[in-house]
């Protein structure tokens, strides 16, 4: 509790043992009323105080202007001790409101805070304890057991295994030594680290993180303008049904004034839409810092609420359902060992820098100089080994050269070998698909999205054999970046519901802002990813994505059975006020708990 | 110009809100969001005007929750 609201609580406990005393003295007259006015006073003073200055500005559907008028209204139809402990309740249930806010919004900001408070500098031969913005770029850092990592470096000396929870969600410690990089955030646990320093503080992991989640909460979600909207009627409108309560049975039915006024009295008591205005906003911030707990970061209250709407999931297939990195897959030697095969492949691929030609190379541990080597564009490689002319590339490559081959049909980039003019076998690489991909089809389905299409720029063969593998509904292969957007474009139109795009972000800009939900995976070194997407995943595992719309449901269920239950609840104590069942003690004391309760459940979203 | 302010003890969700549109009604403010969650208000307004408009935009929240102030 800060000062304010301890002063509050003093005031409050003041006024209850001034009430007590005033029931229990036997006065009569003048003297009972001024026995009540003096705990009234002291405890609602401030709110009075409020409604007269508040008036005074124009604003007439203030919560202390109606909390006044409810409670002068009791006083004035000597309904003292009523007026008293409908104030104090009042001023009970704003205190708690107030500190049980702020205990949530202290909980969730430091539920997304890994700020690191100090780096511990190499300077001059002497280790120096400074604040992490004042480090610059290239100093050594010393990172102790146990410390975080306070800005992103490059290990120099030292080994030992990280914690990057906090940053990717992934528990399971990461082993590095030199020449391995350190994010800040991350927790060092075992062994001394010597590292150079990779970016200021300002450009740091961190700084993006922290970044983030503080802009998130500006950006509210539909329900949330929805809400603020709704309040900003909802209290005229009950003021409104008040004042016909308290006005037209007396004089249409010549009933009696103090008894309808009274019952009208209650209405203003419930006519604060707090509960509501409170809960929404506090779930969804909830929400967005339970999911970056789990390396889940999302821009925004609105992007959290889109994701629970996804009933499309269009995944670009490169480096997110696949690792994105080529391995051999099958071997297929025409008159030789399958081991000369390979050494002649990469021994002619040995200079080439393209991806599927690294993967050939990689897979045979000792390669051959050749004596001549060049590139055939779009083709692959010719080179001489050995004296021996030796083509390593795709079919057109073969039949531009004579060379009979066999097709093969093996799903996969293939790679044709001929030596001295012969055809010597075939080569298949394939990007392999991560471990999880089949997993996150499965439980994407299995949560309501009707349909999971594929993007990838590769063949349509190869595309199909990941994707029929892995479940996936709609297979589109050979599309250029621009075919990409079309596509997401199409999709959008044809499906019903929010559309997901998730990529790794490197060259999907376009299509990632134009899908109703960009996600971008692994993507903490890339600035332009993080700038596109909504959504940003820390680890590059497809099964997050699953995750991510879990979460978001959850939050968005949450938030409806706030918004429903103070509805009813209000719309109870409305009704049962204007038959006479429901007293002003009721009406405040629901009023109070629905807040109360409201925001317990809006807590549960960090979970 | 958008730049944003820590506000002190805006203890009321409903106060932001109203803070909100009130703020975004003021003349020469392109933008206004008050966050509630992280007592954050981020104004948008024409560079050689923001001194002057942030001095309505306090007013109007004094207007909406006395107790509330801007942190510069």
């Amino acid at each position: 509790m800060n000062s304010r609201q301890k002063k509050t609580l003093a005031r409050i406990i003041a006024a209850a043992v001034l009430l007590i005393a005033a029931v229990l003295l036997p006065l009569g007259g003048p003297w009972k009323l001024i026995a009540f006015l003096a705990p009234y006073l002291l405890v609602g003073g401030d709110v009075l105080w409020r409604s007269v200055v508040n008036i005074s500005h124009g604003e007439v559907f203030d919560e202390n202007f109606l909390m006044s008028i409810a409670t002068v209204g009791a006083m004035f139809t000597a309904e003292y001790s009523e007026g008293v402990a409908v104030m104090l309740l009042y001023q009970i249930g704003e205190l708690f409101q107030s500190v049980a806010v702020g205990k949530s919004r202290k909980s969730i900001a430091e539920l997304m805070d890994i700020r690191p408070d100090h780096a511990n500098v190499l300077r001059g031969g002497e280790i120096v304890s400074v604040t992490p913005d004042e480090v610059e770029l290239g100093e050594t850092l010393i990172i102790k057991p146990g410390e975080r990592v306070p800005l992103d470096a490059v290990i120099l000396e030292g080994s030992g295994s990280v914690d990057t929870a906090a940053l990717t969600g992934e528990s399971m410690p990461v082993d590095v030594a030199a020449g391995d990089e350190v994010m800040s955030g991350s927790i060092n646990l075992t062994g001394l680290l010597r590292a150079q320093v990779k970016s200021v503080y300002a450009e740091s992991t961190v700084s993006r993180i922290l970044e983030l989640a503080e802009n998130a909460a500006d950006r509210k979600a539909k329900t949330e303008d929805f809400i603020t909207k709704f309040a900003k009627y909802y209290t005229p409108a009950v003021v409104l049904g008040a004042a016909l309560l308290g006005v037209l049975p007396p004089l249409l039915l010549s009933e009696p004034w103090t008894k309808w006024i009274h019952r009208a009295l209650i209405f203003l008591v419930v006519s604060c839409p707090c509960a509501l205005v409170i809960s929404v906003p506090l779930s969804f911030f909830g929400g967005i810092g339970g999911a970056s707990k789990r390396g889940i970061l999302v821009k925004g209250s609105n992007y959290l609420e889109a994701l629970s709407k996804v009933k499309t999931v269009v995944f670009d297939k490169t480096g997110t359902l696949t690792r994105g990195t080529f391995t051999v897959s099958a071997v297929h030697p025409e008159g030789m060992e399958s081991g000369t095969l390979m050494a002649l492949a990469a021994s002619a691929e040995r200079f080439s820098t393209h991806p599927i030609a690294r993967a050939v190379v990689q897979g045979v541990p000792e390669c051959r100089e050749p004596e001549e080597a060049e590139e055939v564009a779009g083709c692959g490689v010719r080179a001489v080994i050995g004296g021996l002319e030796v083509l390593a590339g795709n079919g057109r490559l073969m039949e531009s050269r004579g060379v009979k081959f066999t097709p093969c049909r093996e799903p996969g980039s293939v790679i044709y070998v001929a030596a001295g003019g012969k055809f010597a076998g075939s080569i298949v690489v394939t990007d392999e698909v991560k471990p999880d991909a089949r997993e996150a089809v499965e439980r994407l389905h299995a949560m309501g999205v009707s349909h999971i299409a594929m993007l990838t720029g590769d063949t349509v063969e190869s595309a199909e054999a990941v994707g029929r593998k892995l479940g996936i509904d709609e297979i589109l292969g050979k599309l250029l970046p621009a075919g990409k957007v079309e596509a997401v474009e199409r999709l959008i139109h044809e499906r019903e519901g929010a559309l997901a795009f998730v990529g790794d972000g490197i060259n999907d800009a376009p299509v990632l802002s134009r899908a109703d939900v960009g996600i971008a995976m692994g993507a903490l070194g890339s600035d332009a990813a993080i700038e596109a997407a909504d959504v940003v995943l820390m680890d590059d595992a497809p099964s997050r994505v699953a995750e991510a719309i879990a979460i978001s449901k959850r939050t968005v269920g949450i938030v409806w059975q706030n918004i429903i239950f103070a509805l009813a609840v209000k719309a109870v104590i409305l009704v049962l006020s204007a038959v006479g069942y429901a007293g002003m003690w009721l009406a405040v004391f629901a009023d109070v708990g629905v807040a109360m309760l409201a925001i317990l459940n809006a807590m549960r979203t960090i979970k | 110009m958008r730049k944003s302010f820590r506000l002190k003890d805006l203890d009321c969700a409903n106060c932001a809100a109203k803070m909100e549109r009130n703020i975004k009604k003021l003349p020469g403010v392109r933008d206004a969001v008050v966050s509630f969650m992280t007592s954050k208000l981020t104004v948008e307004a024409e560079d050689s005007e923001f001194e002057a408009v942030l001095g309505e935009v306090e007013r109007v929240i004094r207007k909406v929750e006395p107790d509330c102030a801007i942190v510069r």
